[in-house]
């Protein structure tokens, strides 16, 4: 059962950066606009 | 996609750039049409070809555009011509007054609401390793980690239940958030005392997880919430008030609060008076729809009252101010219109009856529970256990979801049909209405005239001849009567204010106008304007208001579903039914006051839904059970209306009517989810067989199922 000593810090660990991206896409105002998001993929990219 | 493709950026150094950034100004204008990625590449690539303008980003969810730029003069008008000749309808939004303040609250739920979704999913990760069979020191390991992580997690993201439970107990009362923040403290408080112990059971998973659902159905409560809320704002930052002051002979543009009674101010042709105040100089016609309903527009002169409000159909002319701010006509209405919001029966909402029945009886039942067991073992570990597992398994989490899940589908569902909902309980009381009570000018009108007798030929051809010389609505009509031909040469013009015009014309002195400024007598039931070529007889143009072309559809589908449709009007008895005659409509009343729509909508009862666009209808449309106006409505009625029709399509109310049907039945049975879940496990607790692992499961799966629920109405047609 040691190996839970490694384990268990290593899946807080994951957790943690999904954690950490879920806050940096909050505060990068990724879901201030979810539906213009949603149809900016459609559009095509200008040219440079 | 990029919108940093500006040229002019490029070309600026970053430092620089951010000076000019900084110095921009930012322009918000609401774009209530626009609805896809097409519309968002057409607006933005068409903006930033404006010179002046650095940025433009569009908003989908909120359907506005916000744009960075130079601040040069007329940079806004350009931007709206330019939408214009896109094919969008936009309006300015006054900066001011939308604040903009980022929604902390939002944002602050979305946090808590992430972090305890993390921590639930490690302490469930967890708690599966113990349910599996973990024991011994193995579990107490297990279980000092998961409290390592649960009660920080609780202490931070479940504060908003704590607070709100605090706020009730204050005042001595119940509310939902005292049993959830019982429930989520005794599991805790609880898991923690047997994890010391070194006891089988701790809940830390249970009260995560409670903390996430709950979390999830306020977060969607308060998107909801938001939604509405900035509509309203934005409502009141669509007009900009101002109005143009004469000061020693000088015209400056000022705004409204700084005027003072006795000062004159000047009405240009096609604007709002802005006060109420007595003519001084000049005479014209006013468009009194906005007051009273009535088409036909009304002659002032030197001497006359005229009330804020109203639009200047003709020259321009000087107004002495008499009453400004609170003592205005408008003001009595909005006095009028918070009385009537005031005389309205209180409804209460689903959520709040089950909240009502919900909170005292749980906190019995674990009560109960907890004497039985103490009597009866006398072993208070246990007993204190079964009333937590009680309590954490009659918390309201499927409950607390229920209306807040449906609210959000069917709200998203309005909006994208171009339903914009303002109050998410009318959306309940829409169910139960049996009266539907139109207004008529703007709402099931235009309230443009359009032509149904006129002279033809040559003389038809003079009339719009004369008439192109005006702006007034009438000669409008008749300039697209002649549409196509071309006009004649007209000399001498002479715009009498209130009157009409005379011209010379083929060498005749012609005259397009009034009645009685021409010598004849009027029509009864008409709006009309009389021509007079050098000597003949006159000739009359008759006009009637343009019916919108869904309205005939939109009163035949109310019809059909039952309920009693009814039309009033500010126009004479004989117009208003002619009208009803061509829509359908059985019970047409005219020539109504705007004080008596009130009293006439609250005669058919407490079940009327309401749609309205005027000033004159916003004491009905804030005393009516439900009320709706359209997008076109002046900014009071759309305020004071529950649900705003962004799309000009009248028969979107009969689908609105028929989604809140199912909007109601969906949360019914949701409620019937709850209920039933309620049924089972509640014995099963009482009786001490609820573990963890139970619990985990109960709850998560009826989450799941009233969630899923829910989601059934973002589908369909």
């Amino acid at each position: 059962m040691s190996i839970l000593v490694y384990l268990i810090p290593i899946s807080l660990f994951l957790g943690g950066i999904a954690l950490a991206a879920f806050f940096w896409a909050i505060k990068s105002k990724q879901f201030d606009d979810p539906e213009g998001n949603a149809a900016r993929i459609l559009l095509d990219d200008k040219e440079p | 996609m990029t919108v940093t493709g500006c040229s002019a950026c490029v070309a600026v150094p970053y430092e620089k750039l951010e000076q000019t950034v900084a110095a921009a100004l930012t322009i918000e204008m609401s774009v209530p049409t626009v609805h896809c990625a097409g519309c968002i590449g057409k607006i933005e690539q068409g903006l930033m070809q404006l010179d002046g303008v650095f940025d433009a980003r569009v908003n989908l969810s909120l359907k506005r555009v916000r744009l960075q730029s130079d601040g040069r003069d007329g940079i806004e008008d350009a931007v709206l011509d330019k939408l214009a000749n896109l094919g969008f309808e936009a309006h300015p939004l006054d900066n001011k007054t939308l604040a903009q303040k980022p929604d902390d609250v939002s944002r602050g739920l979305l946090i808590r609401l992430g972090v305890a979704g993390f921590a639930a999913m490690n302490v469930m990760v967890l708690s599966v390793s113990v349910w599996a069979g973990a024991e011994g020191v193995t579990r107490d390991f297990l279980h000092w980690i998961s409290a390592a992580i649960a009660l920080p997690t609780i202490a931070y993201a479940a504060q908003p239940f704590f607070k709100n439970a605090w706020l009730a107990l204050r005042v001595q009362r119940l509310n939902m958030d005292v049993p959830i923040s019982l429930a989520i403290l005794m599991a805790s408080g609880l898991s923690l005392y047997e994890t010391a112990l070194g006891g089988a059971h701790a809940y830390f998973d249970a009260a995560l997880s409670l903390t996430f659902f709950l979390l999830a159905g306020r977060y969607l409560d308060h998107q909801t919430r938001a939604k509405a809320r900035s509509a309203a704002v934005e409502l009141t930052a669509l007009e900009v008030p101002r109005a143009q002051r004469l000061h020693n002979g000088v015209v400056e543009t000022v705004a409204i609060e700084t005027l003072r009674v006795g000062e004159r101010v000047l009405v240009r042709r096609g604007a709002r008076v802005p006060v109420d105040g007595l003519v001084a100089k000049g005479a014209s016609e006013l468009d009194m729809s906005l007051l009273t309903g009535e088409t036909m527009p009304h002659s002032i002169a030197k001497g006359d009252t005229v009330y804020s409000g109203t639009m200047n159909l003709g020259p321009p002319f000087e107004v002495d101010v008499t009453h400004i701010g609170k003592g205005t006509k408008l003001a009595e209405i909005a006095t009028l219109v918070a009385t009537a919001e005031a005389t309205k029966t209180k409804y209460t909402t689903l959520a709040d009856q089950a909240a009502r029945i919900y909170a005292p009886s749980v906190h019995l039942l674990a009560f109960a529970a907890f004497l039985f067991w103490q009597l009866y073992t006398g072993d208070t570990r246990l007993a204190v256990g079964i009333a937590t597992a009680v309590l954490i398994i009659t918390c309201p989490c499927a409950l607390g979801l229920a209306v807040p899940a449906v609210m959000t589908a069917v709200s998203g569902r309005l909006y994208r049909m171009g339903i914009l909902i303002r109050n998410g309980a009318a959306l309940e009381r829409l169910v139960d209405i049996n009266t539907v009570v139109f207004d008529k000018t703007g709402t099931l009108t235009t309230g443009q005239m359009t032509v149904v007798q006129a002279p033809e030929g040559k003389a038809l051809l003079i009339a719009a001849s004369l008439a192109a010389q005006s702006d007034h609505p009438l000669s409008k009509a008749v300039v697209k009567l002649a549409h196509g031909q071309n006009l004649m040469a007209v000399d001498d013009v002479v715009e009498q204010g209130g009157m009409g015009i005379e011209a010379q014309v083929d060498g005749m002195t012609v005259r397009l106008g009034r009645a009685e400024w021409i010598g004849c007598d009027p029509h009864e039931g008409y709006v009309q304007t009389w021509l007079k070529i050098g000597d003949s007889a006159p000739t009359p143009f008759l006009f009637d208001d343009t019916i919108k072309p869904s309205a005939k559809e939109a009163v035949l589908r109310l019809q059909k579903r039952g309920l009693k449709v009814v039309m009033l009007s500010g126009d004479t008895q004989i117009t208003t039914d002619r009208l009803a005659g061509k829509l359908g409509i059985k019970h047409a009343i005219g020539a109504v006051l705007p004080d008596e729509k009130l009293q006439i909508v609250q005669s058919y009862g407490e079940r009327v839904l309401m749609v309205g666009d005027g000033l004159n209808d916003t004491a009905a449309l804030a005393g009516a059970s439900v009320s709706m106006s359209p997008a076109s409505a002046i900014d009071a009625a759309r305020a004071a209306s529950d649900f705003v029709l962004v799309r000009d399509d009248l028969t979107l109310i009969d689908t609105c009517i028929a989604l809140s049907k199912t909007a109601k039945r969906r949360m019914l049975e949701n409620f019937g989810i709850a209920a039933g879940y309620n049924a089972i496990a509640i014995p099963v607790a009482l009786v001490g067989l609820a573990t963890p692992l139970l619990a985990a499961l109960a709850m998560s799966a009826s989450s799941i199922c009233v969630s899923l629920n829910a989601l059934r109405l973002t589908r369909g047609k």
